[in-house]
């Protein structure tokens, strides 16, 4: 498709309705702080109160959005969420990740028993499962591939973990595949695989400079440990990389939904950009973006200009103290929402195919089940 | 007067969204006021320091990014850059205290350094505290620029105990042998009254809640907390009384109306309701961050704060926080 310069193709709106009736599971992503999972918990109850039966996995909610949704115990398994209207058959379920617990369950699983509990001792599991770089994304996506698994719900809504870049939550199954089969991992095995002794025999000579190095700089005992580890957990290399592939897969499916989530400020709207761009290099299915913290105002016809005019007006004259103060509460407030305009319409100039959805900046934190009702109606009305 | 006249290494942490790089770059430019030399560095490979003085992306090589004012030696200060990453630390490691470069560019064909760094992330925190430490406690003698401070960019409130508590990290990872004596030496520089953990936040619920608990948790591992930085700060525009009453909902619409008049508005009914809901929803907001303020003051801590730029932050901006910053003594 080609566009003739100086025009501007309106984005399409995306219609939250349509999607939460049809998705068989919708990925919340973006940047940290930008109401991720909040939009995820809205979504997430509209769905179920339009006649879904719908789970939520959150990550990291705020203490008080998780009480409101019942989130006070961290079990890893959903739990029905109260106060959800049923009328049209719907439900909502709620859970939290524990991200290693869902680890361990993997280990224990893939592993005999003895095999496994050799695992969970290991000083390098403990340290890998509780803060490998990419853990929390892959066990989220472990997570996701589990509840799907059941059956047992029409729509699953997933809040990714708070990534230091929006993108790792996509790389993170892979990073560990690719780390799990490793030459590294090989070279640690070879030793073992000799029947663990001749280590120097196995290795060529440039190899024996690593084990040295490593001997060195770690420590033999460290070594050993590490050694112990990585061949106790060989079993399972096949089964963890097989389950990275079958979520990836299922995110590419036709029921599944990305929503990217942004606020309008320059960073946030960067790595939104990067998502949307990375999601259509690996066809995966964008629903749209979700715009939080947008400023309106109902009075916009009311310029900043005049405003502050009015208000210098009546603050030197004396004439009336709180209609000014209330000008100057409307000139900041028009002033932010034409900044927020022109930060989303770059973003819309730049993917115009994107829909975009508005939510304005609420007055208080969100942290009710009414709170995210307005959330979910305000993102159902097309912007 | 500086409030931590005793620091040389200043940590810097805050939620995602809260500005935390920004307060950073501004802290190293009021450091730097005065003639002084300031190293200021981040680890988490976002070229966010790059961004915000803009320039090219940063290498492992400290870079002259920003100049401050002169002092009364008439020599300007100067803020240098470092993007530490845990591959080219590690590599530095090896060649400085073992003589291992050839080594160290192997292990690198071999992919055994993102092995090492990712199996074991309480090594790789180690190796980037531990370039930091080094640029904070150069002397005379040897290699590198002498600096004055070193400000670091460090991970998120909710990681930041974790990042900086090493040895906690790697105790568990290694008993002894070299990695473990390089946690012990930067955990007694992080210790020390030479260092401060400084948070960033705004006056949300999720930052201020996650303030308290990095409080916490730096407080548990012993490590020295610094002050607050309360980013984004907005004015209250409302005298108090209305403010007071705006947030419980009532606004005198009769005054609005006769002020609009006066000021040659058209006192349209719908004009003056649609006034009245926006100052509500303003007193709420002020409400809700004075509540929030109020959690932060029970921390005990010097808190600082920062306005809300209506602009995007650029260099011009950043000299007016680092301006802010030191009038309130924080520097």
């Amino acid at each position: 498709m080609t566009r003739s310069p100086g025009t501007t193709t309106p984005s399409p709106g995306l219609d939250v309705d349509e999607l939460l009736q049809t998705a068989a599971i919708v990925v919340c992503c973006g940047a940290g702080g930008v109401g991720k999972t909040t939009t995820a918990a809205a979504l997430a109850l509209r769905a179920a109160e339009q006649g879904r039966k719908v789970c939520v996995l959150t990550i990291d909610p705020a203490r008080r959005l998780a009480q409101s949704m019942g989130l006070t115990e961290l079990d890893n398994s959903p739990r029905a969420v109260a106060g959800v209207d049923a009328a049209s058959g719907g439900s909502l379920d709620a859970m939290m990740l524990d991200m290693k617990r869902t680890f361990d369950e993997i280990v224990l699983t893939h592993a005999d028993a003895q095999r496994a509990q050799q695992i969970l001792a290991n000083p390098f599991y403990v340290s890998l499962s509780s803060s490998f770089a990419g853990t929390q994304e892959y066990m989220a996506m472990e997570k996701l591939g589990q509840l799907r698994a059941t059956g047992s719900w029409d729509l699953i809504v997933v809040d990714t973990p708070p990534s230091r870049s929006a993108l790792d939550f996509l790389d993170a199954p892979q990073r560990l595949g690719r780390f799990l089969d490793g030459r590294m991992i090989r070279l640690l095995l070879a030793p073992a695989k000799a029947g663990g002794r001749g280590v120097m025999k196995v290795f060529t000579a440039g190899l024996s400079v690593f084990t040295n190095v490593l001997n060195r700089v770690l420590g033999a005992q460290t070594l050993k440990d590490l050694g112990l580890f990585v061949s106790s957990l060989e079993t399972m290399f096949g089964g963890f990389r097989e389950r990275a592939d079958k979520t990836y897969r299922l995110l590419k499916e036709p029921g599944t939904a990305f929503v990217v989530v942004a606020v309008p400020e320059r960073d946030a709207l960067r790595e939104a950009a990067y998502f949307v761009d990375r999601l259509s290099e690996e066809h995966m299915p964008l629903a749209g973006l979700v715009l939080n913290r947008v400023h309106r105002s109902a009075i916009e016809s009311l310029s900043v200009q005049r405003s502050l005019a009015a208000a210098e007006h009546l603050e030197e004259t004396g004439e009336g103290a709180l209609a000014a103060a209330t000008l100057r509460i409307h000139a900041e407030r028009v002033s932010a929402a034409a900044r927020d305009r022109h930060v989303a319409e770059r973003f819309r100039a730049a993917h115009p195919g994107v829909p975009v959805v508005q939510v304005g900046a609420q007055s208080t934190d969100v942290h009710d089940l009414d709170g995210l009702r307005r959330i979910g109606a305000e993102l159902a009305v097309a912007s | 007067m500086s409030d931590f006249p005793s620091v040389k290494l200043h940590v810097v942490t805050g939620k995602g969204g809260t500005g935390k790089t920004t307060v950073a770059g501004a802290l190293a430019l009021a450091l730097a006021a005065g003639g002084r030399q300031v190293l200021l560095t981040e680890v988490e490979g976002r070229q966010g320091i790059a961004q915000m003085f803009d320039t090219p992306p940063l290498p492992y090589e400290e870079r002259r990014v920003a100049v401050a004012p002169a002092g009364y030696s008439g020599r300007g200060g100067e803020v240098y850059a470092l993007a530490i990453d845990p591959e080219a630390a590690l590599i530095e490691y090896l060649e400085i205290f073992y003589n291992l470069k050839r080594a160290g560019s192997a292990l690198k064909k071999l992919g055994a350094i993102d092995f090492a760094t990712t199996i074991a992330p309480g090594v790789r925190d180690v190796l980037l505290t531990g370039k930091v430490m080094e640029a904070a406690t150069r002397e005379r003698r040897g290699g590198g620029r002498l600096y004055d401070a070193v400000v670091l960019d460090a991970p998120p409130t909710g990681r930041i105990a974790r990042f900086l508590n090493v040895n906690a990290e790697v105790a568990g990872l290694a008993r002894m042998g070299p990695v473990r004596q390089q946690a012990d030496s930067v955990m007694n520089l992080l210790r020390s009254r030479r260092t401060a953990v400084h948070l960033v936040t705004v006056l949300e619920e999720m930052p201020v809640q996650e303030t308290i608990d990095g409080v916490k948790e730096l407080t548990n591992a012993e490590l020295p907390v610094g002050g607050i930085v309360v980013n984004m700060v907005r004015q209250p525009l409302l005298p108090q009384e209305a403010l007071t009453a705006a947030a419980a909902g009532k606004v005198d619409s009769a005054e609005i109306d006769r002020g609009l008049k006066a000021a040659g508005l058209d006192n349209t009914r719908k004009l003056v309701e649609a006034l009245s809901a926006e100052a509500v929803e303003h007193a709420s907001r002020v409400m809700l961050e004075e509540r929030e303020r109020a959690s932060l003051r029970e921390l005990g801590r010097p808190m600082y704060e920062l306005p809300l730029l209506t602009d995007a932050v650029d260099l011009s901006c950043l000299y007016e926080l680092a301006g802010k910053l030191s009038e309130q003594g924080l520097v």
